[in-house]
């Protein structure tokens, strides 16, 4: 033990951190902050700095080029020992990071910690989510799969709608005219070295500005933020109801990102590595490319937006959301800072989860989307076809080989594109249904020049059937009823 | 040393070390902004578009769309399969063909055909395109982008090289006139 003092002594008289870093472990903070609140930054640190450590593993053995990066995530996946769990960490480690940081910023909002004096702390903050997001999508990109290449495919056609810079910026992000090597080398130079190494100083300023202005204390309803008197009031606070933060905070802090650790490898444990899927070959284009977890909101938007709003709201949004973020400190930079006591950032905070989670949910299930093989993997069920004449079941050979069901729903299966057909019969008229199948309108293509007029037949004759037992199909009302065909 | 009001001998130097720095810094600043444009300067040059072969004329039966591949003509030895581009050839009839990039014009995914409908579909958002590329329905705001070609000693060619986005660069794929510098036939 003496001799441990003696080589501490030793490097201290030389390194002389030893009385600043005590003096910054024992600083004081506000006896409220000494919370389970009041973790999630840290949090947000370990995870990275695991990210930080499995990355340099995985980089021992990841091959950055178009030609080999998928060959070498299946021999990680397969013949590496453990190389499996090392991705699994990795990407579960991403996926819990990006979650702390929300939930960070979410609590940073709710407590009014961007107020005066901590705006340039939120300003930071600002770039960190926005550095992690970065990481989450060229990490999706180095996972060089289908998903990879046409969510590459995604990124470019969005730059390429920026007015007048567009093919620039896209031959910029591509490297190169096409999706290629060169492609998957510079977002492994931003994914390796440029976002990290920003991150890092980030973090590093992030957490200077904390220590130096204090962690921000516990709300209370009714103590309003003056830019008068706040400095006062938090000196005051912390030195004569003060704790240091060394032992009464950090232990927490140590706690939680001790059990964060453990949920992200027993998630990487249990659930595995992600991918990789498909080999990254554009010739294969049996493919429905899904973007990861916390991207989905953003297909489901881009599947959801009228075209026209589409292109505006991409670049233009954003822009907007960058602006109120940035903007918040200096518009409510004083005054309440008790959630208590704010209900429009309650409510916020709730409609922006309650959207993101919606616009999540649908993405799971993507009812935009065609189901791509139901003409051929999806029988109509035998309750449709049981008692039908020739001509309808004709009809509904119809149905099934011109890949109406790849849009339309009958029973449980089929597409979700449009409406599902159960019992259109009872919303369209024989006259309305042709009209609907020949012209088509209202999102449907038109069949017209698809389908001979016997097909055109049988069809409507097998979709006139599609009506409830109990109630009839719907009649033209300006026929008599001795009429109706 | 200072004169009073003025600059003295040590500051003037190191404003000289700055304004020299400053210098050196866009002189270096110059060649790393090129290479990094690199990509952008080299398309205006040259051209990425070249000529390519899809085939001979007889791979492609007269009244059906099939999917053809090329080699892109500007790859390097380690883009692996990521440089094989697949594309959408429709033969209309006698000379005429139309040539479909495989990206939607929405967000470009890759649309399929589906011969009994005669429509091509993309899985990602719903888009669907006519047999002869227009749009049909969905969130594409235009019809596939086709490329230019051309029938040379029998093979189908096209002029291709670019990945093909909805933006403003949409143009590059817009049917163009035969010029003396790219014939037609």
């Amino acid at each position: 033990m003496r001799l441990m003092t003696k080589v501490g002594n030793w490097f201290d008289q030389r390194l002389q951190l030893g009385a600043p870093i005590r003096e910054t472990m024992e600083h004081p903070i506000p006896r409220d902050t000494a919370s389970w609140y009041y973790v999630f930054g840290s949090a947000a640190m370990t995870a990275f700095g695991l990210q930080l450590v499995t990355g340099i593993l995985l980089a021992l053995i990841y091959v950055p080029t178009a030609g080999e990066a998928w060959n070498s995530l299946q021999i990680l996946n397969h013949q590496v020992s453990l190389g499996w769990f090392i991705r699994a960490l990795h990407g579960w480690g991403s996926n819990f990071m990006l979650a702390i940081v929300l939930i960070h910023m979410v609590q940073v909002f709710l407590f009014g910690a961007y107020k005066f004096p901590r705006e340039l702390t939120w300003i930071l903050g600002i770039f960190l989510l926005l550095m992690t997001l970065g990481m989450a999508f060229t990490g999706q990109v180095l996972r060089f799969d289908q998903d990879a290449y046409w969510g590459l495919g995604i990124g470019a056609s969005i730059v390429s709608r920026v007015p007048v810079l567009g093919p620039l910026l896209v031959k910029l992000m591509l490297g190169g005219p096409i999706i290629a090597g060169q492609t998957l080398s510079r977002f492994f130079a931003l994914h390796v070295f440029v976002i990290p190494g920003s991150l890092m100083l980030f973090v590093a300023l992030h957490v200077l500005l904390v220590l130096k202005l204090g962690i921000n204390e516990w709300p209370m309803p009714g103590r309003l933020v003056r830019r008068s008197d706040y400095l006062e009031k938090y000196h005051n606070l912390t030195h004569t109801d003060g704790v240091p933060f060394m032992p009464y905070g950090v232990w927490k802090d140590a706690v939680f990102s001790g059990v964060i650790l453990l949920c992200i490898a027993a998630c990487a444990l249990y659930f595995g590595p992600f991918g990789p899927s498909g080999q990254p070959d554009p010739r294969v284009i049996q493919t429905a490319p899904r973007p990861d977890f916390f991207f989905l909101w953003l297909y489901a938007l881009l599947s959801l937006l009228p075209p026209a709003l589409e292109t505006p709201v991409l670049l233009i949004g954003p822009v907007i959301a960058l602006i109120v973020l940035l903007a918040l400190p200096f518009v409510s930079g004083e005054g309440e800072k008790s959630w208590k006591r704010r209900p429009i950032a309650v409510l916020t905070i709730l409609l922006v989860a309650v959207a993101l989670g919606t616009f999540t949910n649908l993405a799971s299930h993507a009812p935009w989307s065609p189901v791509m093989d139901a003409g051929t993997g999806s029988p109509i069920a035998s309750k449709f076809l049981g008692g039908r004449t020739p001509l309808e079941i004709q009809g509904a050979l119809v149905f099934q080989s011109k890949q109406c069901h790849n849009c339309h729903a009958l029973g449980e299966n089929g597409g979700k594109r449009g409406p599902a057909l159960d019992a259109v019969a009872v919303r369209l008229t024989n006259d309305q249904l042709v009209r609907q199948v020949l012209q088509g309108g209202g999102n449907m293509p038109a069949y017209g020049k698809n389908l001979n007029p016997a097909e055109t037949t049988a069809l409507v004759a097998f979709l006139e059937t599609l009506h409830p037992s109990g109630q009839a199909a719907a009649r033209n009302a300006s026929l008599r009823l001795g009429e109706q065909p | 040393m200072s004169s009073p009001g003025g600059l003295s001998r040590r500051q003037m130097f190191l404003k000289i070390a700055v304004l020299f720095n400053g210098i050196v810094g866009v002189l270096l600043g110059i060649p790393i902004v090129r290479y990094i444009l690199s990509p952008v300067t080299r398309g205006r040059r040259s051209g990425y578009e070249s000529w390519i072969s899809l085939g001979s004329v007889e791979q492609f039966p007269s009244g059906q769309t099939r999917l053809a591949t090329y080699r892109n003509p500007v790859a390097e030895s380690w883009d692996g399969e990521t440089a094989d581009v697949p594309c959408w050839v429709r033969h209309t009839d006698g000379d005429q063909f139309q040539v479909f990039a495989i990206n939607c014009m929405h967000l470009g995914c890759p649309v399929r055909w589906f011969p009994q409908s005669r429509l091509f579909m993309c899985p990602c958002h719903g888009g669907a395109y006519y047999e002869d590329g227009a749009r049909a329905s969905g969130p594409p705001e235009r019809g596939l982008f086709e490329y230019t070609f051309k029938i040379l000693d029998g093979k189908l060619q096209i002029q291709a090289g670019e990945l093909p986005t909805p933006g403003p660069s949409a143009g590059i794929y817009e049917k163009k006139p035969c010029t003396k510098r790219s014939p037609c036939a």
